[in-house]
């Protein structure tokens, strides 16, 4: 068994996340399992609210109060992150798994220079071997670093209100992948970003993401840029995993109602349709309905749906489903 | 007609037509190099003209990337910016030389909704007073009765019932909610021309279609223009008739918006098309597109799109092209249609645009 689990670069177990609120625990992520290969491209979807946020932050280990993980594993390969010390996860960052944040233009420290940043992550987390390398090729990695995320050298002297906000994407990129790390989590890295723009980072990303063989983990709510991104989807509802599979099979064939009309519902330049909305809403977490999350809004909803939470389970080949349309009634 | 007679009642002096017309006239906008600064100036708009016109009312959006200058052309639109050069007239008068019942009336005429539903709240006010507000300032209403009427009037308008909404707070209502009292705001003032910049990105998916609707309903139903500012291809196809495509402060291509999106002539338009990420895993982008090479483009001499461009011939670094009529309602601004086409004979995009399309599908 031990060899199965290092198969995977990223395997998520059973992962809950509680969020404590004085009306009760909030369940962002509830009972979520999946796993990454290495080298492959896995995209989370869902609306907003759904937890897929939640539950990246909870992969870098960076859930913070009233947040906390309820129970669960993530193997990183093969090893679980769950339980570990904060020294240990801190060794671990950057250098086996590193973020790409949402919104680069908040995460960078507005009154260090580019090149400072990128130092800092590299002395911070590769302990005492690289800490101990001269300034001059600290700079060196720095230059090779920029030209690899598709900057000029020259963005290391400057400052972050100096660059565009593609240009803060790359660096917080380059920061990223300053220590080849295997695992890439990229919470929705895009998104405040011109389409054009949009589309050179992911393209950079990819790029990256190939020359470091590394397996990466998009979170998103874009299901134009997970189609051209990943190379499996995973689509969440209020805290819960619904479907997983193939991106070709998924968009070709949804299983789930809710991942069908996720797919309906997405603008096109096709003349003769025209907005096609999901009805009704996301149910708010402190009060999910009995059974399926998604029976109030659901087109093949049936009494059991109501009755009865589905189980998250195998639906033809490579593809995983939390439906009562695919489960047999228990006897 | 009835429309216009209505609000005629309400003001004095109308300027100098009858009909409500905003021209741009060759106008350009220009922001920094001053006389003390080492730069040279942002060109945000380069040299455009266009004619909004009561007569027929139609929705035009203005897509670009940001820093395009499609915000300072709609601003410039709005009056709360004055062109560098070039004209503007409002009902056939100079901008710069209206008096002031006719600046009361131009605010009252070109209305705008923001991209913010929250921030054009005041968040200690109940929402009843961005509605009631403006029927005030614009002694709109005779009497308290009147002014409820009216109110309810607009909301039913964007599809929200009073009920619901008046008395609230902004916190207590959606973003969806919040943005359609805005554009029943908009209304409630009967307004000639709609500035609605970016008025669905900041709101979910599922409630875009009733806010695009509801503005669609106030071009058709009540004949207001509107101007749509949006990055986004997808919306723009769906509720507008004309596009204007912006990048560096020029309308590098514009005309009917199904064949500027759907055949696009200019390989900006192409490339930003192209770039939209399509949710079809079989249909994936090309090779990474270039970045642009020159931060300072407004020192460039030719095309703004030239260091960028996979066609650039020497001529595109010379002088910017002329606007060629690559088709009877579209043109490009691009060497490439040099051979094919004669420039526009008129300089006024408006001259281009189609006729509001019959079928749209919001």
């Amino acid at each position: 068994m031990a060899q199965s689990v290092s198969e995977y670069a990223l395997e998520v177990d059973r992962l809950r996340v509680y969020y404590g609120t004085p009306a009760g625990d909030v369940k962002a992520v509830d009972d979520v399992s999946f796993r990454i290969k290495q080298g492959e491209r896995f995209a989370l979807v869902g609306e907003s609210g759904s937890g897929k946020s939640t539950l990246a932050m909870a992969i870098m280990r960076l859930t913070r109060p009233p947040g906390r993980i309820d129970g669960g594993h993530i193997y990183l390969n093969g090893t679980d992150l769950v339980g570990m010390s904060d020294a240990e996860i801190r060794s671990i960052r950057l250098r086996e798994m590193a973020l790409v944040p949402q919104g680069a233009m908040n995460s960078l420290n507005p009154v260090m220079r580019v090149e400072d940043q990128i130092i800092d992550g590299i002395v911070d987390h590769s302990g005492n071997g690289v800490a101990s390398l001269s300034r001059r090729d600290m700079r060196t990695r720095v230059s090779e670093l920029l030209q690899r995320v598709g900057l000029d050298p020259s963005v290391a002297r400057l400052h972050p209100h100096e660059l565009s906000g593609g240009m803060k994407q790359r660096v917080a990129m380059a920061i990223g992948i300053s220590l080849n790390p295997k695992v890439i989590v990229a919470d929705e890295p895009t998104s405040a970003l011109d389409v054009v723009v949009q589309r050179q980072i992911m393209q950079t990303l990819g790029r990256l993401q190939e020359g470091l063989d590394a397996a990466i983990l998009l979170v998103g709510h874009d299901m134009g840029l997970v189609a051209q991104f990943a190379d499996t989807i995973g689509v969440m509802y209020a805290g819960k995993l619904v479907e997983v599979g193939a991106v070709r099979d998924v968009f070709k064939n949804p299983q789930h109602p809710y991942t069908k009309l996720l797919i309906e519902s997405l603008p096109s330049f096709n003349l003769t349709q025209g907005f096609v909305a999901i009805p009704g809403m996301q149910p708010a977490l402190l009060r999910l309905p009995s059974g399926c999350s998604f029976n109030p809004r659901c087109p093949s909803v049936h009494d059991r749906c109501v009755r009865e939470e589905p189980a998250f389970l195998p639906v033809g080949e490579d593809r995983e489903v939390a439906c009562h349309l695919f489960t047999e009634e228990a006897a | 007609m009835a429309n216009v007679m209505e609000s005629d009642e309400v003001m004095t002096d109308v300027g100098e037509d009858e009909l409500f017309r905003m021209e741009l006239e060759h106008v350009t906008r220009e922001f920094g190099g001053g006389a003390f600064s080492t730069k040279p100036p942002i060109v945000a708009v380069d040299d455009v003209s266009l004619t909004i016109d009561e007569s027929d009312p139609k929705i035009t959006t203005i897509a670009g990337e940001s820093g395009s200058g499609k915000t300072t052309l709609a601003r410039l639109l709005m009056g709360t910016i004055r062109p560098s050069s070039g004209t503007m007239y409002y009902r056939g008068k100079d901008f710069t030389k209206l008096s002031r019942s006719e600046s009361w009336s131009f605010r009252q005429e070109v209305q705008s909704i923001y991209q913010d539903p929250f921030g054009s709240y005041n968040p200690f006010y109940k929402v009843d007073h961005v509605l009631e507000a403006p029927i005030h300032h614009f002694k709109l209403a005779s009497s308290r009765a009147d002014r409820r009427r009216m109110i309810e009037d607009a909301l039913a308008m964007v599809g929200l019932q009073p009920g619901d909404t008046l008395g609230r707070f902004p916190h207590q209502l959606s973003g969806g909610q919040r943005q359609r009292i805005m554009v029943a705001r908009a209304m409630l003032i009967r307004p000639k021309l709609i500035l609605a910049d970016e008025p669905v990105s900041m709101v979910d998916a599922s409630l875009r279609a009733t806010i695009l609707d509801s503005i669609r309903r106030l071009n058709r139903e009540v004949g207001i223009s509107v101007v749509y500012i949006t990055h986004d291809l997808t919306t723009a196809l769906q509720i507008s008739d004309n596009i204007l495509v912006m990048y560096r402060g020029s309308v590098v291509e514009a005309g009917a918006v199904e064949r500027v999106i759907l055949e696009p002539k200019h390989p900006y338009t192409q490339l930003l098309i192209e770039s939209i990420p399509q949710p079809d895993p079989e249909n994936k982008w090309g090779d990474e597109p270039p970045s642009p090479r020159f931060e300072d483009f407004g020192s460039m001499m030719g095309c703004k799109f030239a260091d960028r461009c996979p066609h650039v011939m020497d001529m595109c670094g010379e002088a910017q092209p002329p606007r060629y009529q690559v088709e009877a309602h579209r043109q490009a601004q691009c060497y490439l249609y040099r051979d094919e086409a004669a420039p526009m004979a008129a300089a006024d995009l408006a001259s281009i645009f189609q006729a509001r399309r019959a079928e749209l599908n919001v």
